[in-house]
């Protein structure tokens, strides 16, 4: 019972990613008809974001000690960051929470390196063949990439969550089972939260909006929003802006799970895809929902006594489902008919 | 000789009776249409001659044997070709392209991995197709992309593309839909000339100035059932036919 | 008469193309890429991108899965050498076989979907290929380490006909012609020209026509008496037993087999190769192919002083500009170069080099007899594009 609990924790925080992710990919699809291989890409510049965040806190005043010196005779350097240097404790306490104060910066430039995108490039491939804007994304993918690993490094970079929230919380115990027989960090408990709020949040943008109900409909028609007279498409530069925001928002919160490199967004969107597939091309509950399942059916598989029966079953699972999925229910679990069937 | 024998089909889609008992004879080469007003199901009936959609119940006869379950391309095999509302061809391919795939599946079936075979050495075939052509006065546009033909072009070309294979029916589904009326009576000329070949012909037709300059037969389908069957004469007579179908109005 | 000039076309094209990959050492080298072990590459990843281009070209269907085939063709290869012996022949009949039983297995599933989901599904078994590969069938793959040929294997041709020097490296040969430099190349070659020989063959015949149909219109196809299927299926088959063939050959010049040429991104590049010499054209995935390794060759060995000597013509301090710019482009950074061509490429050439060549002629007006139909065909797609 706990055990399984708490494989079901464990895939949790694995799949709000892949949730979060496949959301902007199914909203980007749904909405401009695009496939967007950068879209892990998004997310890695997210999560580079909370890097130059963290880095830029972090810079140090190098002050010399005369009365101490090293072991090899020189004076001894002090180094303190800046911002302590300047605000004191609020400077500390501000790099303590580097992580969630890089929302504060990742907002703004993943909106406008998602309309710059958007702009600049995914707007003339609107009509061409879906072969062209994957290869033309997967161009830019590869460039983001490599301009990030130019500027930080080829190695992960790990980024601490704050000092408060690195402990472990004991959820076994709190719902009346045996103290320590889950325990589960309380980072990952944040990211959860987190992402709830987000989907729920583009969910209500999209459920209560006029702005959202106009792009819901464009959507399911957009011809026939177009002839109704509606500027469609600056609606959906600006969903698909919303979209970077959300991949980029996933990244920042999730550096302290996982430390971020410059090809980490490749390996998310892989997985992505196969998420947005099993949930159904453009549907966003769908990607949703098999975000956080495929994350959780990855966990389970995991778990040594499956893994003792179907041995590998924890490499290919995710493959195996969306494999299956396809050929059974072909436009995934709650895909509508004839989007992308040709 | 019957060579198309439809008995009792019926075909729903959720809550619409598309086709309601609908029982058909068509005479080895005749020219029958079927005329109804839209909605009537003309196409839902035409669909399951072809294998596209599979009626609830009832048979579908082709020279003897059922079409019911066969895939499409089997039909075709057994000698049924098609004229889509919209011409579908081989867009990006050229006419004489065009033309030489239906006649390669006519002579080597359905799949062959002729894969050490030239095609422009292919004499026999080449030769067809440009016959063909010529009957439908493509044939200086032999090496154009299809794609580029106008609209009546395109249903000449997807006519010849379905003559090439000498089928034993051929189903026309409004073939001058959209079309202006000299691309129309064009097309009305080139059904006659094929009309001396003898092919038993299908046409779903609107424009009735195109249904009575053809047909022999003519079967008027309304709300999925035929009300009504017979000569054009009688059917341009029949009471029924004109409350159903033309509201009372005119002709 | 038409099919007699076609005919004579089509020798002509490959008695230069034939001349042309046996003299790549010559014309190569003042570019520097005059030496073996790149030449084995274009030739390797031509053939790669020719079967690719066999599938992608004519039907459309964009598999993202074919790093897999190629990597059954290497494991495939090095446990023919491990078992039967280092001839090469075997080798590359066992690889070809294996690939195209895998392709046949994977391709048989995942054609029953098109589009995107046909793209998914390859990639799919191609990453559960990557990490099987990686984690249970490291018996089989030896994992991370990579499989190669021990002196303790059974090699039983090797073993039956022992040659003069057993006790060093073992490498492939043909009939005691060590493969490797440029026999390794040569032996490369002659595999490139037979395979696009074939691709030649298959792109006039009834079969490639047939193909070119399934991407133009399955719809019609059908209601023409065609199975598209079996045709989508054999031309899945062919494009993966190419990939096996390349996978042998790649460990015909070094015998190593590793799990990493099944990842996705090698997958992507075989697509990257084929979309930039031109899809649906004989050339160019094999331009493609060459120059994707040409950039990642030459490129990847460039390095600060290399730029500093190259624009020592300019200015001192323009001089620094440009060479921290283009620093950026080349050594680590090719991949970047590669990127940003992708993008252009893309975007304003989406039919490839061969479109710009064509294009080229086009702007000359020069235009051959011959290439009338094709000329058009290109002039007609920017038009079916707006």
């Amino acid at each position: 019972m706990d055990a399984i609990l708490l494989q079901i924790l464990n895939g949790l925080d694995k799949g709000a990613a892949y949730a979060l992710i496949a959301l902007g990919l199914t909203l980007i699809f749904g909405t401009l008809g695009v496939v967007n291989f950068a879209h892990g890409a998004l997310f890695m510049l997210g999560a580079f974001c909370a890097v130059a965040v963290h880095q830029f806190l972090t810079l140090e005043k190098i002050a010399l000690d005369p009365d101490k010196t090293t072991a090899w005779g020189s004076p001894l350097e002090i180094r303190t960051p800046y911002i302590e240097d300047w605000f004191g404790d609020f400077g500390a306490t501000l790099i303590d929470f580097s992580v969630p104060v890089s929302i504060l910066v990742a907002i703004p430039v993943m909106l406008i390196f998602g309309l710059a995108m958007e702009r600049g490039l995914v707007r003339f491939f609107y009509k061409r063949p879906h072969a062209e804007q994957i290869l033309v994304t997967f161009g830019l993918a590869i460039v983001m990439q490599e301009i990030i690993k130019q500027i930080f490094g080829a190695n992960p970079i790990p980024q601490p969550a704050p000092e408060d929230l690195r402990g472990m919380i004991d959820f076994g115990a709190m719902i009346g089972l045996d103290a320590g027989a889950v325990v589960y960090p309380w980072w990952r408990m944040v990211y959860l939260l987190f992402s709830g709020l987000m989907i729920g949040g583009v969910f209500a943008f999209l459920q209560y909006t006029t702005f959202g109900m106009v792009v819901r409909a464009g959507m399911a028609d957009r011809d026939t929003v177009g002839l109704l007279g509606i500027n469609i498409d600056r609606r959906f530069t600006v969903m698909f802006a919303l979209a970077a925001i959300v991949a980029g928002l996933a990244g920042v919160m999730y550096t302290p799970i996982l430390s971020p490199d410059y090809h980490m967004g490749m390996d998310f969107l892989v997985l992505s895809f196969v998420v947005v597939v099993v949930g159904g091309m453009g549907s966003l509950s769908g990607a949703v929902a098999a975000g956080f399942l495929l994350g959780i059916l990855q966990s389970f598989a995991s778990m040594n006594e499956v893994k003792a029966i179907f041995p590998g079953i924890d490499q290919i699972i995710i493959y195996l489902v969306a494999v299956v999925v396809l050929l059974v229910r072909p436009r995934g679990l709650m895909g509508r008919k004839g989007v992308m069937e040709t | 000789m019957k060579i198309l024998q439809v008995s009792d089909v019926n075909k729903r889609f959720g809550g619409l009776q598309a086709l309601n008992n609908v029982n058909l004879e068509i005479e080895e080469g005749a020219v029958h249409a079927i005329i109804g007003p839209n909605g009537a199901g003309k196409s839902t009936l035409l669909n399951c001659f072809v294998g596209r959609l599979v009626p609830d119940t009832g048979t579908v006869m082709f020279n003897g044997t059922s079409l019911l379950g066969i895939k499409p391309h089997e039909i075709n095999q057994a000698g049924v070709s098609r004229v889509f509302q919209t011409p579908e061809i081989f867009e990006e391919m050229t006419l004489l392209e065009n033309i030489m795939i239906p006649a390669f599946a006519h002579r080597d079936g359905s799949f062959r991995i002729n894969a050490w075979a030239s095609v422009a050495g292919d004499t026999e075939i080449r030769e067809k197709a440009e016959h063909i052509l010529e009957d439908v006065d493509l044939i200086e546009k032999k090496d154009v992309i299809a794609g580029s033909l106008s609209r009546g072009d395109k249903r000449r070309l997807e006519m010849a593309m379905c003559l090439v294979q000498d089928p034993k029916l051929l189903l026309l589904d409004e073939p001058t839909a959209g079309m202006s009326r000299a691309d129309t009576n064009n097309t009305i000329d080139l059904l006659k000339k094929i009309g001396e070949r003898r092919i038993t012909k299908i046409v779903i037709e609107h424009d009735m100035h195109v249904v009575f300059s053809l047909a022999h037969k003519i079967s008027v389908l309304a709300q999925g059932t035929v009300i009504a069957e017979g000569l054009p004469d009688d059917i341009k007579g029949d009471p029924r036919v004109q409350e159903a179908y033309l509201g009372g109005a005119h002709l | 008469m038409n099919d007699m000039a076609s005919n004579t076309r089509d020798n002509l094209l490959m008695v230069v193309f034939t001349a042309a990959v046996l003299t790549m050492p010559i014309w190569l080298t003042p570019i520097g890429a005059g030496y073996p072990d790149l030449l084995q590459k274009f030739a390797i990843f031509g053939i790669f991108a020719v079967g690719f281009n066999i599938l992608f070209g004519l039907t459309g269907y964009l598999s993202f899965g074919h790093a897999a085939f190629l990597g059954v063709g290497s494991y495939t290869a090095v446990w023919t050498f491990k078992l039967l012996g280092m001839n090469a022949v075997p080798a590359v009949f066992m690889s070809i076989l294996f690939a195209g039983i895998f392709a046949a297995a994977i391709g048989y599933i995942s054609l029953r979907r098109a589009g995107i989901y046909f793209s998914i599904l390859t990639l799919a078994f191609a990453q559960m290929c990557y990490n099987l590969a990686y984690s249970v069938l490291t018996p089989i793959t030896n994992g991370e380490t990579g499989l190669r040929v021990l002196n303790s294997d059974p090699r039983i041709f090797d073993r039956m006909f022992p040659s003069q020097d057993t006790d060093g490296v073992l490498l492939a040969d043909f009939f005691g012609i060590e493969l490797t430099g440029y026999q390794g190349f040569y032996f490369c070659a002659v595999l490139l020209i037979i395979a696009f020989y074939v691709s030649l063959r298959i792109f006039r015949s009834p079969f490639g026509m047939m193909l070119k149909a399934v991407k133009s219109n399955q719809n019609r196809m059908n209601y023409t008496g065609l199975n598209t299927r079996p045709y989508t299926l054999a031309a899945f088959v062919i494009s993966g037993m190419y990939a096996g063939l390349a996978g042998a050959l790649l460990c015909v010049t070094d015998p190593l087999a590793g799990a990493e040429r099944m990842q996705w991104t090698a997958s992507g590049e075989v697509v990257l190769m084929t979309i930039l010499g031109g899809a649906g054209t004989l050339l160019g995935p094999i331009l493609g192919a060459a120059l994707i390794k040409y950039f990642e060759n030459i490129f990847s060995a460039f390095n600060e002083g290399t730029l500093q000597s190259f624009f020592s013509f300019l200015p001192e301090s323009l001089r620094e500009i440009t060479v921290s710019v283009s620093s950026l482009f080349v050594g680590e950074g090719w991949h970047l170069t590669l990127g940003v061509l992708f993008m252009l490429i893309v975007v304003f050439l989406p039919g490839g080099i061969m479109e710009g060549i064509r294009r080229l002629i086009a702007l000359f007006g020069k235009r051959g007899p011959g290439d009338g139909a094709e000329a058009k065909k290109a002039g007609a797609l920017p038009a079916a594009a707006e």
